[in-house]
């Protein structure tokens, strides 16, 4: 055996891994930092104890995680799940005709309608939503056209309700719908749509045999994308829902910021990271079979 | 015509200013292989489009097997269009693809599972019957998209560019099985090509389309045997050409007095009825109805040019080559092999070129 080669071969394995880890570095420094480090902060805070007069004692206890099986909070939850729930159902249902019919637009109107869809995310949130709460209010712009029309008499109390926190959080997630739908439609071979017109399909059954088979990644990763920030949503039902409604996102910010209580805040928090986690996880069990397949043709 | 499957009534289609389809009217019969040949551009795909109900007529009307067809929607014909990109549905397996138009029907489940099987059968797919289209060789997804419009059994098969995707052998090898698979099944084929081999080769009939208008209907043999129309003698087949004036016509013979090639003696043609002396026109010989004699032959009698040979290629079955026979007239023959060790002349020798006077066509200069 040559000498020179096998010392060059020690060393070029020695290299190659340390060049890993070296790769590997700036991710994992990232992760670390912003992911991980703050997790843990949270994790430990949360089995910790609340002292006295709001600071946190470092003392172990479950009884965080005991507290949250109180039935407010499990309302609480519930009530934030449902709201999620019928946000992403409401999306979907507005959101696939409005990609469906800006996928089959010319390329040029494609891009406008793009462009009107994200126009939004170039103000500021929170003055949105202040928006609606002018639109809203019992003195607003809705009531006040409506009174003017005489198709009311009485205001209307819409603001600070379920439904105002509703329709808050579908008008600030449906663009996260649309454009992945978009995305999923729009590589959709228009001959498919015409074959099976050609072959007596109607417009369910061409939506229900063919769209939404060729489109399931796009319709997961819209509701997947709409549905996690709304059940963290803070804000559209702190301006929206007032004191009748409270989310999850609410509940935590109440509990580290007005009771005082970090250690059960950060319980809280850690409770809807394993609900998000968890829907992650199906999104990726949906997910991969269909790559699979994909890749076997 | 009691047979009569489709009827095509002064039908109009524009696209903005211009006239895809310009009046055309068209009557196929019932089990008829009909094709609409032409190049790009020509209108056809829009017409075989509103045969399907996915474009609207401007003007005219479509009749299949006597109904008007004006306002129904696709998914309310008696027709299946089998798509030049197959359009087969990706997420469904070779007998779900081709279930699809039943089960969209309302057939009978185990109506369905029959009809599939035995359309399956008949384009050899019955052992492929569970793969998904992206797992199939080009030919075997033809012959599912073939089958997804056969098992419907309806009124007329439309096929656009059928073999377009295929290459040169498997295309030839398709030829043969559309047509036998045709005939089997006794539907009207309307067929779609720029592809003018494909075309005769298929048909009973076919139109030769030019900018939304039909130049010609006929038989294969009628195309290319007696062409109305340069148009036509170009597009189908090789079309070798002299232009001129008629002289002498007389009982449906004439001369052709040519303006571009100086003949040893006068050109004699067979003149369609209508035409008379004076009149310009051009005639057309196809290549292989030309005889080559190498020399100048000293008395070819009528119907004899000479000319140099400037090309000649061996493709085996036979010579192909080009003649100059005028200052910038050239015309391409096709020598045949047939008798073993003959060997047509050299590149740059004089040659004689003739034909009988029947097999020049006259078609008038309008």
């Amino acid at each position: 055996m040559n000498p020179w080669s096998s010392s060059k071969e020690t060393e070029a394995g020695l290299d190659s891994r340390f060049r890993g880890w070296r790769l590997l570095g700036p991710g994992l420094l990232w992760t670390t930092v912003f992911c991980l480090l703050p997790m843990a902060v949270v994790l430990a805070v949360s089995l910790a104890t609340r002292g006295t007069y709001g600071g946190v004692l470092w003392e172990f206890s479950l009884d965080n995680y005991r507290d949250l099986l109180h039935p407010l909070y499990g309302r609480i939850f519930g009530q934030s799940l449902l709201l999620a729930g019928v946000t992403t159902g409401i999306c979907l249902a507005l959101g696939f005709p409005l990609a469906y019919y800006i996928a089959r637009l010319p390329p040029r109107r494609q891009a406008l309608w793009l462009i009107f869809i994200m126009i939004p995310f170039w103000t500021n949130f929170l003055v949105r939503t202040y928006a609606w709460i002018f639109i809203l209010r019992t003195e607003g712009l809705l009531n006040t056209v409506l009174m003017q029309l005489h198709l009311i008499s009485t205001p209307l109390d819409l603001l600070y309700s379920n439904q105002a926190v509703l329709l808050g959080l579908v008008y600030g997630y449906l663009p996260f719908m649309v454009l992945p739908l978009y995305a999923a439609i729009e590589r959709i071979d228009p001959a498919l749509i015409e074959a099976a017109w050609d072959l007596y399909a109607d417009r369910w059954s061409l939506f229900r045999r063919v769209l939404i088979p060729l489109t399931k990644p796009g319709i997961i990763a819209g509701c997947v994308l709409v549905f996690i920030p709304s059940l963290g949503a803070y804000l559209t039902p702190d301006l929206l829902g007032g004191a009748r409604s409270m989310m999850i996102g609410n509940l935590i910010q109440h509990e580290y910021l007005v009771a005082r209580d970090w250690p059960l805040g950060s319980a809280l928090s850690i409770l809807l990271m394993l609900i998000v986690m968890s829907s992650l996880l199906w999104y990726f069990t949906a997910q991969v079979p269909q790559t699979r397949e994909r890749g076997e043709q | 015509m009691a047979d009569l499957s489709i009827d095509i009534r002064a039908l109009v289609k524009r696209h903005g200013a211009t006239l895809a389809v310009d009046h055309v009217s068209l009557q196929i019969s019932r089990g008829e292989f009909f094709s609409l040949l032409g190049p790009s551009g020509a209108g056809k795909t829009s017409l075989l489009r509103m045969l399907a109900g996915f474009e609207t007529p401007d003007a005219g009307d479509i009749l299949i097997d006597g109904r008007s067809m004006a306002g129904v929607p696709p998914n309310r014909r008696p027709v299946n269009l089998v798509f030049q990109s197959y359009a087969l549905f990706p997420h469904m397996t070779v007998a779900e693809n081709v279930a699809f138009g039943l089960e969209m029907q309302r057939v009978p489940h185990g109506e369905i599972v029959e009809r599939v099987g035995a359309t399956l059968e008949l384009v050899r797919l019955s052992d492929k019957r569970d793969r998904l289209p992206g797992q199939l060789s080009g030919g075997e997804q033809q012959r599912v998209a073939l089958a997804r419009a056969l098992v419907n059994r309806p009124a007329v098969v439309l096929l656009d560019e059928p073999l377009a995707a295929l290459d040169q052998q498997l295309r030839q090898q398709m030829q043969t099985e559309l047509k036998t698979i045709q005939a089997q099944v006794g539907l009207t084929f309307v067929c779609v090509t720029h592809h003018q081999e494909e075309a005769l080769a298929l048909s009973d009939r076919l139109a030769v389309m030019q900018q939304g208008r039909v130049m010609q209907v006929g038989r294969p043999e009628d195309l290319y045997e007696r062409p109305e129309n340069l148009f036509v003698a170009r597009f189908v087949g090789v079309s070798n050409e002299i232009s001129g004036t008629l002289a002498d016509v007389q009982a449906g013979e004439g001369t052709l007095m040519p303006s571009d090639v100086s003949p040893s003696r006068g050109i004699r043609v067979a003149v369609p009825a209508g035409l008379q002396s004076g009149i310009p026109v051009v005639m057309t010989v196809r290549p292989e109805r030309i005889r080559i004699t190498p020399g100048h032959v000293a008395d070819g009698g009528a119907n004899c040019l000479q000319g140099v040979v400037e090309t000649m290629r061996y493709i085996g079955s036979e010579w192909q080559g080009v003649v100059r026979i005028g200052p910038s007239v050239r015309w391409t023959i096709h020598a045949s092999n047939a008798a073993s060790g003959s060997r047509p002349v050299a590149v740059g020798a004089p040659v004689s070129l003739q034909w009988n006077s029947a097999d020049g066509v006259v078609i008038p200069l309008t």
